[in-house]
């Protein structure tokens, strides 16, 4: 299984967050990368947008499918990485730290607490794997 | 879920080499192994190999087998020499397209029908009742369930492929086809595929089919042979301009629509829907199935509206979408009124609430340099 950093937190929609202080940064998971294959486009919010936790903030689409990404945490955008949108790749290549997508200026930090850590998201991964 | 789908020789097989495994009509089958574009690109530049054994494999044979054949479909099998293959569709009294297949001449009086795997049972349903109303010395056998078939496809295949068989496979010219032995079972050799590249097709009974599979894996290591799902075979299609039966054609849609004229032959005598048929050869269709290529950012889709470029109603809807890994952009097919339908003419995709521009080209969209 793929290393999932101990200091992030993780949602049941495969979106990882790191926090410092009242700012999140939001990626998504390498499982999410491997389920969705290859990544060739994404659809990211603009500075200063508000985003909702569990409210879809963009799309990611691979060759064979399109997904919302869902906001893990609720806030105001502060700085989007433009250059995944020409490299979109790299979510499949570095989905845990090079491809982060948004940061998020909180509206309550203490959100933190409320995501699953690292044991717990990949606890949800082996309750949820298909039995193959 | 999987227990009730049905699995080709090469369902464990598919596991073992990581294989995510789908269902697509009724089948069990993988969709990707390394990942659809890495698989796409090994296909365009050494060698791939897919497991096309879901598909179905119709036999008629008999003295009158040549009639019945050409009262199905809408090609000429009237020049097809023994060892030759056949593109052409099968339609209904309407015109209709029931289906796209090959059609071989196996031997003089011999002719296997190759259909798509989700239409099979259909399919041979159509052909029983077909063959019930016509007369004749001919024989209908569907033999899908004896037949694996492995496509190799790409650059390479020639070359990994003769280190497996014996056959002379630089005596097999393109749409021709030779038998073969493999593991002492008699094989049939087709230089035919859906990619667009040059490749070919083995059709051998069922049991032979995992040690075929391996033995070209071990073949092809110095190439770089990949097994590739049905993700990759999906988008190699589409860039080749190849169609998806259910998706960029069906029974209400007849061969002239779906700018399948070529195979359309009413000079060789009565078939099903040939009149119909004739008469849109003559006066055109107010539908004409196109290709476009996306000039704005997003991907086309199965289902997604096509627009008027003006002023934005609703003009058709996309048949077949996907990213294009060889032209790094979105690609699609759709039907269109047929003035619309022509090379350069500005159009939209309506992508989730927006119009992305588009242009009506020419298919196919890539052409293998030769």
């Amino acid at each position: 299984m793929a290393e999932y950093p101990d200091s992030y937190r993780y949602t049941k929609d495969h979106e990882w967050v790191s926090f410092e202080g009242d700012v999140g940064t939001v990626g998504i998971t390498d499982h999410a990368q491997n389920e969705l294959g290859d990544v060739v486009y994404l659809e990211l919010p603009e500075v200063g947008a508000q985003i909702k936790e569990g409210q879809p903030f963009g799309t990611i689409e691979s060759v064979k499918a399109v997904s919302d990404l869902v906001a893990p945490v609720s806030g105001e955008i502060t700085e989007v990485h433009t250059g995944l949108i020409d490299a979109p790749e790299l979510v499949n290549d570095d989905p845990h730290a090079g491809a982060w997508m948004v940061r998020v200026r909180l509206d309550d930090a203490a959100v933190a607490e409320t995501l699953w850590g690292a044991d717990e998201y990949r606890k949800f991964l082996e309750e949820t794997a298909e039995g193959d | 879920m999987s227990a009730d789908l049905k699995k080709t020789p090469l369902h464990a097989w598919h596991i073992q080499h990581g294989g995510r495994m789908v269902e697509f009509g009724g089948w069990h089958m993988p969709v990707q192994f390394a990942g659809i574009v890495s698989e796409h690109n090994a296909v365009r530049q050494r060698a791939g190999l897919f497991d096309v054994s879901h598909m179905g494999e119709i036999r008629v044979r008999g003295g009158d087998a040549l009639a019945f054949v050409q009262k199905l479909v809408t090609n000429d099998m009237g020049n097809l020499e023994v060892g030759q293959a056949r593109y052409t569709v099968m339609t209904n009294f309407e015109g209709g397209v029931l289906d796209d297949l090959l059609v071989y001449r196996l031997d003089g009086d011999d002719y296997l029908l190759v259909v798509n795997a989700a239409t099979t049972p259909k399919d041979v349903a159509w052909v029983k009742e077909q063959a019930g109303q016509t007369d004749g010395d001919f024989e209908v056998e569907d033999q899908s369930s004896q037949w694996a078939q492995l496509a190799i496809q790409g650059p390479s295949s020639e070359a990994i492929l003769a280190r497996v068989i014996s056959l002379d496979l630089s005596s097999i010219r393109y749409y021709r086809c030779g038998w073969t032995q493999f593991d002492s079972l008699d094989a049939l050799v087709s230089r035919t595929g859906y990619t667009g590249e040059d490749g070919f097709e083995v059709y051998l009974p069922a049991g032979g089919a995992v040690a075929l599979a391996d033995a070209l894996m071990a073949a092809g290591q110095q190439e770089g042979l990949q097994a590739i799902g049905l993700g990759a075979r999906d988008t190699l299609r589409l860039e080749a301009g190849m169609l998806l039966y259910g998706h960029d054609m069906d029974a209400t849609r007849s061969p002239v629509e779906a700018g399948l004229e070529w195979v359309v032959k009413p000079g060789k005598g009565p078939f099903n829907g040939r009149q119909v048929l004739l008469e849109e050869l003559d006066t055109g269709t107010l539908e004409r199935l196109a290709g476009f290529v996306i000039d704005g950012r997003g991907l086309p889709r199965h289902g997604y509206p096509i627009l008027d470029a003006g002023d934005g109603a609703e003009i058709g809807m996309v048949s077949s979408g996907s990213h294009s890994p060889t032209l790094q952009k979105g690609i699609g097919l759709g039907y269109l009124p047929s003035e619309l339908a022509e090379p350069e003419t500005q159009i939209a995709i309506e992508i989730r609430g927006k119009a992305v521009p588009a242009t009506v080209v020419k298919t196919p969209f890539y052409k293998r340099p030769r």
